[in-house]
């Protein structure tokens, strides 16, 4: 738990070499390396070059917009951002506890969302990695060459996804921009028709998911040197865990744990939060660098997302997802598990106990239930967690008297990640590159290594005609001395 | 009943002339009905392209994306499109030729005939509203899918590609 490469000493001595943007993730990352004349990594870091700025957006708005509003954040996890400021909200219309059906239709949009965002991780972001090898042929390592190559495997993921995107669409009226979340519950409800369309399909859903997760714990156990030490690094972890500790992706409350397993801190309610953690400022990147308090900033950051949230829960409440978590912490040592590539396989965990939840509240008749809303005493301030796909997700919001807002602090979970992604982006560096001339199959090693955390680096925008990824290599004068583009 | 055609229109309506595609998704949406067209279009918008939208390709006759485009030709670009392998850079923003491609993997075939409609944006600003100088493009552009809506064939759209 160092900065151990964060800055080199006379960096005007050095070359630069800047992948831009990191491909394959939301937005626009920058990985920059400063090299030397023979090729020793100085120094790398993870930029994020896109200011977010949705805090200043939202104040001055009515607090019913926001759940609306903030879904525009992420166009791959809108409805993390809706339910985080959902549940905040929640708490300023004094609605501390929902409705039993509300809360349990809010869990199924939650773990449809889960569903489908895993589901697009792995089949699509990362299997193309994991299956062709990270020096494969660039033009292959994409989805398009995963369906070429294992056609069965695509279609499992297109159709996973798709049923997500289903649960997704009945509970919150629209499959994007979905309005099901207001404050102190829900707005509607599910008819029968609709609950009985996604009973259709789930049982084969638990079994796909079921089919990922070995697959995943095949490919990571049969190259123990490669996925048990890539990027690898040691952190403090942290998640919310529900009730009994179970791993619970809509609530509960905050645990975190050290690089050994020891507990930092339980049971902490997270609208004390900002007791508990601080975000630092670094003049080099405009994401900020959160840490805990009680440990300070130098050694206080942490990792969020899958590996942490299946090592810091006690159980899982599904049976398969429970039995596959008892084999990742028993491949593990009864040890935490550090390595990025872990979080592949944790997150197939999780998709699976997402898929078996939503059968289980599927067979719920509080679904169809219209006793959806609840009020009580108003409040100025609320502050909403969730367990978004990529990590722990908060939702601070101050409002005044007219329900303007006044104050809003989002910590996304690739904020909460930003210490230890551009950690495994410098070990990474540090063990492939250094050195080394550098190829394009070398440079994708630094983005596997940002992959496995999921990053979400800007607010949802899509434009044809983006630049494609380039790569520049400069010399100490600032002339371009080699370069590669993917296009 | 699968409409024959299928109009994708992609961007957040949030960032400034990344809401082209709803733009005209919407302003298409009443038009379409004002003239009776509604049931030969459906109309899909979302913030990016995902490989499921290879599923909404099944049983049309012609499939059409509609995205802002970033130093791209102004006002737009009309152009057919064909699968393509390895095209792809990113997954959570799939180009329109590997949302074909998807199809052809998953689906066994050929994927039905493909335009995309590339209307130039020059901001993209968070919380910004259509930029002054992309509000003409949109008018061109609105223009040419008026035309095109009114003779859904694939030959005849060839044609507006020229």
């Amino acid at each position: 738990m160092s900065y151990n490469l964060e800055t080199a000493e006379h960096p005007e001595r050095l070359r630069r070499v800047a992948i831009d943007p990191v491909s394959r993730v939301e937005g626009h990352g920058k990985v920059t390396i400063l090299l030397d004349e023979h090729n020793k990594v100085h120094q790398v870091r993870l930029h994020i070059v896109e200011f977010r700025g949705f805090e200043k957006f939202i104040q001055g708005r009515p607090y019913w917009e926001v759940p609306v509003m903030v879904q525009r954040l992420c166009g791959i996890c809108p409805v993390s951002h809706h339910l985080a400021a959902s549940k905040a909200l929640d708490i300023i219309v004094g609605a501390r506890k929902l409705t039993p059906p509300a809360e349990k239709l809010r869990r199924l949009m939650h773990y449809g969302q889960m569903l489908q965002s895993h589901a697009l991780h792995f089949f699509h972001l990362c299997s193309p990695d994991l299956l062709f090898g990270f020096d494969s042929d660039v033009t292959r390592r994409n989805i398009v060459g995963v369906a070429a190559a294992h056609p069965d495997i695509a279609k499992q993921g297109v159709l996973l996804r798709k049923f997500g995107q289903e649960v997704i669409r009945v509970t919150a009226g629209k499959r994007v921009h979905g309005t099901g979340a207001v404050p102190g519950g829900m707005n509607k409800s599910l008819t029968v028709a609709e609950r009985d369309e996604l009973l259709k399909d789930v049982y084969r859903i638990v079994a796909w998911s079921r089919d990922a997760v070995h697959l995943i714990q095949k490919v990571h156990t049969q190259d123990p040197g490669l996925y048990n030490s890539f990027g690898i690094f040691r952190s403090n972890f942290m998640s919310i865990v529900g009730h009994n500790g179970d791993l619970d992706f809509y609530h509960g409350s905050l645990r975190a744990r050290d690089d050994n397993g020891k507990l930092i801190f339980d049971g902490v309610d997270y609208q004390q939060y900002d007791k508990y953690i601080e975000e630092e400022v670094r003049p080099w990147s405009y994401m900020k660098f959160p840490f805990f308090k009680s440990i300070g900033k130098e050694h206080g950051w942490y990792k969020v997302g899958p590996l942490a949230r299946v090592q810091n829960c006690d159980q899982i409440s599904t049976p398969f997802a429970e039995h596959e978590r008892k084999e990742f912490v028993d491949y593990a040592g009864g040890t935490p598990m550090h390595a990025p590539l872990a979080y592949h396989w944790t997150r197939m965990i999780e998709m699976l106990h997402a898929a078996e939840v939503i059968k289980d509240l599927l067979h719920d008749d509080d679904l169809l239930s219209d006793n959806l809303m609840v009020e009580g005493e108003r409040r100025m301030e609320g502050v909403g967690v969730i367990e978004a796909p990529r990590g722990t997700l908060f939702h601070h919001y101050r409002v005044d008297e007219n329900d303007l807002i006044t104050m809003a602090n989002l910590i996304v979970s690739t904020t909460n990640n930003n210490q230890a992604m551009n950690e495994a982006v410098r070990h990474v560096a540090r063990r492939y590159l250094h050195g080394r001339e550098i190829t394009e199959g070398l440079l994708n090693h630094i983005e596997v290594a940002i992959r496995a955390f999921d990053p979400c680096l800007s607010c949802a925008t899509h434009a044809l005609g983006k630049m494609p990824l380039e790569v520049e290599l400069v010399d100490p004068e600032g002339q371009i001395v080699h370069s590669l583009s993917r296009s | 009943m699968t409409a024959p055609v299928v109009v994708f229109a992609v961007g957040n309506p949030s960032r400034g002339d990344d809401a082209i595609g709803p733009e005209l998704c919407g302003r298409l949406a009443e038009w379409l009905g004002s003239e009776g067209l509604a049931d030969g279009v459906e109309l899909i918008e979302d913030f990016q392209l995902q490989i499921e939208h290879a599923l909404d390709l099944k049983g049309r006759q012609i499939a059409l994306f509609i995205d802002a485009g970033l130093r791209t030709p102004g006002p737009y670009t009309f152009r057919r499109i064909a699968p393509a392998t390895g095209m792809a850079l990113t997954t959570h923003e799939l180009p329109p030729e590997a949302v074909l491609q998807v199809y052809m993997q998953t689906e066994d075939g050929e994927p039905p005939p493909a335009f995309v409609l590339c209307v130039r944006g020059e901001e993209f600003e968070l919380g910004a509203p259509l930029s002054p100088a992309v509000l003409s493009h949109v008018e061109d552009a609105f223009t040419l899918l008026q035309s095109l809506c009114r003779q859904p064939a694939p030959t005849a759209w060839e044609q507006a590609t020229a």
